[in-house]
């Protein structure tokens, strides 16, 4: 059990999917939002004590464990670390949020639609919480669905290309994932992430199973050449499916890489690093370029999430105690300001059922409100000091010029066209001449503001006190960090190493070879 | 060691007495009864679990294999008559003779799950393939079903002979055909080239019973030509046969000698083949038939693994592989109220049409590609885990890979399900029709959610293979 003798996760993991079921038997179809939004309430509250998380206590907190199938060594077993606690908070936080937000937006199929929110928030924290290695495959692939229908059924008019285009994408990306979980029982003899994190493994199965696994989580993140289906997602996708989409599943590429790549693979993931770097840096420059020619103001948003996220990588593969916190820092920065601004994206679509900027020019004279809050999003985006983003990307950025400072260089560009592409979007939807206004688009109402309001206080809160955060996720990060390089070294990994040579090393520990025992042992 | 413990085949047996009698007797209304009799055979077989035995000259054998496949056998023909009877208001050509043919195949592969000698086990698959015979042309004045039913014995008639022909070198060379005497002996190429001949010819029966690359010709068409529950019963049930049987030899073989490699090359051919021809078809039963083409070679990891970690997933698959498949076919059978063929079209808007068939054929797809939480994602891990600690590096790779292309033909059911539009009207469902499909879906969930303690019943099955 765990330390509030309560067992927290199990609780959240469970109950949207238990109301998404008890949905299914809902003969009223507006009866569906309020369930919905008490159970996203209800959610936040039971979230409640996983802030009492302590950062100095063990390294997984929340814990709980369960037998499974006992006979293959898989396991029920959850728990938090200062990884996964932010996603986590930010899933819960995203479920009354989205209900709020499409609660016009949606109009047709309403039961369905959240019936698919609630999966969607179920799986999502499963894949954050979960410690089992197959536990956590099951979460990853199981929201695959919903999400596919969210943007099949509520999307745009492409939507059966996006959709389609979507599930192949990661479903593809994916499959390798499952060979090396598979490769990663008999090597380690378990399924257990915490048990697979202490031991470890020669260099050559951890460079194949680094590339099976960097695979799947560079097309979730997505990195620069595997990034072509988020930006037909994000366009076609309904403003909560965008908002889930940005906020929640690009993180967890990147959560992916953070809790496997690291600590399973170290000596790869070092290895590997100058090329990840480079890829990353391309993905903020590449991501940036792009945006600043977009007229769809989705699509825009959506090419800078292709370069926010290249921020992120970067940091984590500079292996650095600040740029890895700032990564972190970074991935729950996005999720609340492009959540925001996709979230804001919905409410303008629904007025003016265009997403170009020239049909949605000039509103900062009828529109104030609703321009003050767009505003702060996109100067949270652009990293203005002050707001939250800032603070992440600077910290990322310290990391690359402590690291190398070529690399510093190289990403100190993606910055300032982040400002060039989000000023001018800013610019013309503030200030442009107005083309399609109309007297009946009113400003923003109570339920909008509701919806916004929580997530442009964070964008403060996290801008003007960071401290806390980032003295919460840094002991998990140190943890993490020097477990690393102590795997390394006692592997007698030298940093100019050839390839060559690398791929001789054989695992520091005498467990290479899972026993023969283990072997018969599993029928 | 009493006539008590064959009760899961008795049952079966009386059941089809008593279908003979009503079919004499000109009676119709067997469907009021046949569903509850053949639910009440599951629990017999349940019950039956722990037999154990030896009868005739030990050539028939009741163990924890046999009576795991009695079970899913049983299973497997209650839905079957499960899907029938939902729709038999509407429907003159489900009569008692039809039913008896079907339980008299059924039979036929309980005996198989218990013969352990080589000759009795060519009878009792003959005794079920001369059913099916008889059944597949039954379509009304159809012609495709007569082009199936002639396809399906000519097909099956050539195999049987090749199947015959390979006995006699196995007999030749190795003077016995008791299969515990003959996993005694040596296997390799080198030491009995003839026997392993044999072996390899008298295995492509039970591929073609399995629709094994390259024995699958047959599939796609008998499924498209034959009556929808007859294809459900031919595309399910059978395979349990051909499975039980190839798990039974392949514990002769130690990984990476030649048989076991010709096992992994077909399975992985198998999938690869079935996948590809999968993605182009526009009628249901023709893509569940080259579905199953690649179902088929998925079981092969299994096999070719040949450990007992091996036999017990490809056991457990086949339970998997036949209630995700089922699911699917419950579907078909109960969209199509006239008996026709539905095709991809035809599910336009079926989530209007019919909101519960759409999501129980949502669940039956992503199951069939293997994504969890469903019975089809936790078979192909054991099967994955089982080939990749057995070394079959490549094949593992080549099944994953796998499950990417057949994604698209799987949610192209989906996609016209959920988001296509129809102008056709509601389909009529009824309630107790429904609830059984919803029985159906909730069990794949449940095996893919908690497979551990089907899984140990197939894991005591595949230890007692491999002490």
């Amino acid at each position: 059990m765990t330390q509030y003798g309560f067992p927290v996760m199990t609780a959240l993991i469970v109950l949207p999917l238990a109301a998404a079921v008890a949905l299914l038997f809902l003969r009223q179809e507006k009866l569906a939002r309020l369930v919905t939004l008490g159970v996203g309430i209800l959610e936040c509250l039971l979230a409640l004590p996983l802030l009492g998380y302590a950062p100095n206590g063990p390294a997984f907190q929340f814990v709980e464990h369960a037998a499974w199938v006992p006979a293959l060594g898989m396991s029920y077993h959850l728990g938090v670390d200062g990884l996964s606690l932010y996603m986590i908070l930010l899933t819960v936080l995203m479920l009354p949020l989205c209900v709020l937000g499409s609660w016009t937006y949606i109009s047709k199929r309403i039961t369905e639609f959240h019936f698919c929110l609630l999966l969607m928030t179920s799986a999502c924290i499963g894949v954050f919480a979960a410690l089992d290695f197959v536990l956590f495959y099951v979460f990853w692939e199981a929201m695959l669905v919903p999400m596919y229908l969210l943007i099949a059924v509520w999307g745009g008019p492409r939507r059966r290309y996006a959709s389609i285009k979507f599930f192949l994408y990661t479903l593809a990306g994916s499959t390798l994932l499952l060979a090396a979980i598979v490769a990663f029982r008999q090597v380690g003899g378990t399924f257990s992430i915490p048990e697979l994190m202490e031991k470890s493994y020669s260099f050559k199965f951890q460079l194949w199973a680094f590339l099976a696994m960097a695979l799947a989580f560079a097309i979730k993140v997505p990195m620069f050449p595997f990034h072509t289906w988020l930006p037909a997602a994000h366009v076609e996708a309904p403003a909560a499916g965008s908002v889930l989409l940005a906020a929640i599943l690009l993180k967890m590429g990147t959560y992916g890489f953070l809790r496997f790549c690291l600590p399973l693979t170290p000596a790869a993931s070092v290895t590997a690093a100058p090329f990840m770097i480079a890829i990353s840096v391309a993905s903020i420059l590449y991501g940036g370029c792009i945006a600043l020619g977009q007229s769809d103001i989705k699509k825009l948003i959506a090419y800078s999430s292709v370069a926010h996220m290249g921020f992120v990588t970067l940091g984590i593969f500079l292996f650095s105690l600040k740029s890895v916190s700032g990564a972190i820092l970074q991935m729950l920065n996005h999720g609340i300001t492009t959540g925001g601004l996709f979230m804001m994206i919905g409410l303008l679509y629904e007025r003016s059922h265009s997403r170009e900027i020239s049909d949605n020019q000039g509103l900062g004279k009828f529109m104030p409100i609703f321009m003050f809050l767009f505003g702060l999003f996109s100067f949270s985006s652009l990293a203005f000091p002050g707001t939250n983003s800032f603070v992440g990307e600077v910290l990322v950025l310290i990391g690359a010029f402590q690291g190398n400072v070529w690399i510093g260089f190289a990403a100190v560009p993606g910055a300032m066209l982040a400002a060039a592409y989000m000023l001018r979007l800013l610019q013309r939807v503030t200030w442009g001449e107005p083309s399609a206004f109309k007297s009946s688009w009113k400003d923003l109402g109570v339920r909008e503001w509701a919806t916004l309001v929580p997530l442009a206080l964070l964008v403060f809160y996290i801008g003007l006190a960071p401290a806390l955060a980032i003295t919460t996720i840094e002991p998990s990060i140190d943890r993490t960090l020097s477990a690393m390089r102590a795997k390394n070294q006692a592997m007698g990994l030298t940093k100019d190493m050839p390839l060559a040579e690398r791929l001789r090393l054989p695992a520091s520990l005498t467990v290479a070879k899972a026993p023969d025992s283990t072997r018969k042992e599993l029928p | 060691m009493t006539i008590s413990s064959l009760l899961p085949e008795l049952w079966l047996l009386g059941i089809i007495c008593a279908l003979f009698l009503a079919s004499i007797n000109g009676r119709r209304d067997v469907l009021s009864w046949l569903p509850a009799a053949a639910g009440l055979g599951v629990l017999v077989a349940a019950m039956g679990l722990s037999a154990r035995g030896e009868f005739f000259l030990a050539t028939y054998r009741l163990d924890a294999l046999s009576q795991f496949f009695k079970l899913i056998i049983s299973f497997g023909f209650t839905v079957v008559a499960g899907i029938a009877a939902a729709r038999k208001d509407n429907r003159q050509d489900l009569t008692p003779d039809y039913f008896m043919l079907l339980g008299l195949s059924a039979w036929g592969l309980m005996l198989l799950a218990s013969c352990v000698e080589l000759v009795t086990l060519y009878l009792a698959l003959e005794l079920s393939s001369y059913s099916l015979y008889a059944l597949i042309p039954l379509r009304g004045q159809d012609r495709r079903a007569a082009e199936a039913g002639i396809k399906y014995i000519l097909f099956g008639a050539a195999v049987t002979a090749l199947a015959l022909f390979g006995l006699s070198y196995i007999m030749a060379a190795k003077h016995t055909t008791y299969i515990a005497a003959l996993a005694a002996t040596s296997w390799s190429f080198d030491d009995a080239p003839l026997a392993v001949l044999g072996l390899a010819l008298f295995l492509a029966g039970f591929f073609y019973k399995l629709a094994l690359f390259p024995f699958h010709f047959w599939c796609p068409d008998v499924y498209q030509g034959a009556k929808n529950e007859t294809a459900a019963y031919t595309a399910t049930i059978p395979k349990l046969g051909a499975v039980v049987v190839l798990v039974r030899l392949a514990a002769f073989f130690a990984p990476h000698m030649e048989l076991t490699t010709i096992l992994a090359i077909l399975g992985a051919v198998s999938m690869t083949v079935g996948n590809l021809a999968a993605l182009v078809q526009r009628d249901i039963k023709r893509l569940l038939g080259y579905s199953s083409v690649a179902h088929a070679g998925y079981v092969m990891l299994g096999l070719a693994a040949g450990s007992a970690a091996g036999l017990s997933a490809a056991a457990f698959y086949s339970l998997a592989y036949i209630l995700m498949n089922l699911t699917a076919f419950y579907v078909v059978c109960t969209m199509a109220a006239g008996g026709e063929n539905p095709s991809l079209e035809d599910l336009d808007g079926l989530y209007k049409r019919a909101p519960g068939l759409a999501m129980i054929l949502a669940v039956a797809a992503f199951a069939l590609v293997g994504l969890p939480p469903t019975a089809g994602f936790t078979g192909k891990l054991f099967l994955l885990s089982a080939a990749w600690d057995q070394g079959y590096y490549w094949l593992v790779i080549v099944a994953v890979l796998n499950t990417a292309i057949s994604i698209y033909y799987y949610l192209g059911m989906v996609r016209h399900a959920y988001t296509g539009e129809s102008e056709a009207s509601a389909l009529a469902v009824p309630r107790s029709s429904l609830v059984f499909g919803s029985v159906l879906a909730v069990l794949v969930l449940l095996l893919g959610a908690l497979p551990a303690p089907v899984y140990d019943l197939a894991a005591r099955a595949g230890t007692q293979l491999h002490p």
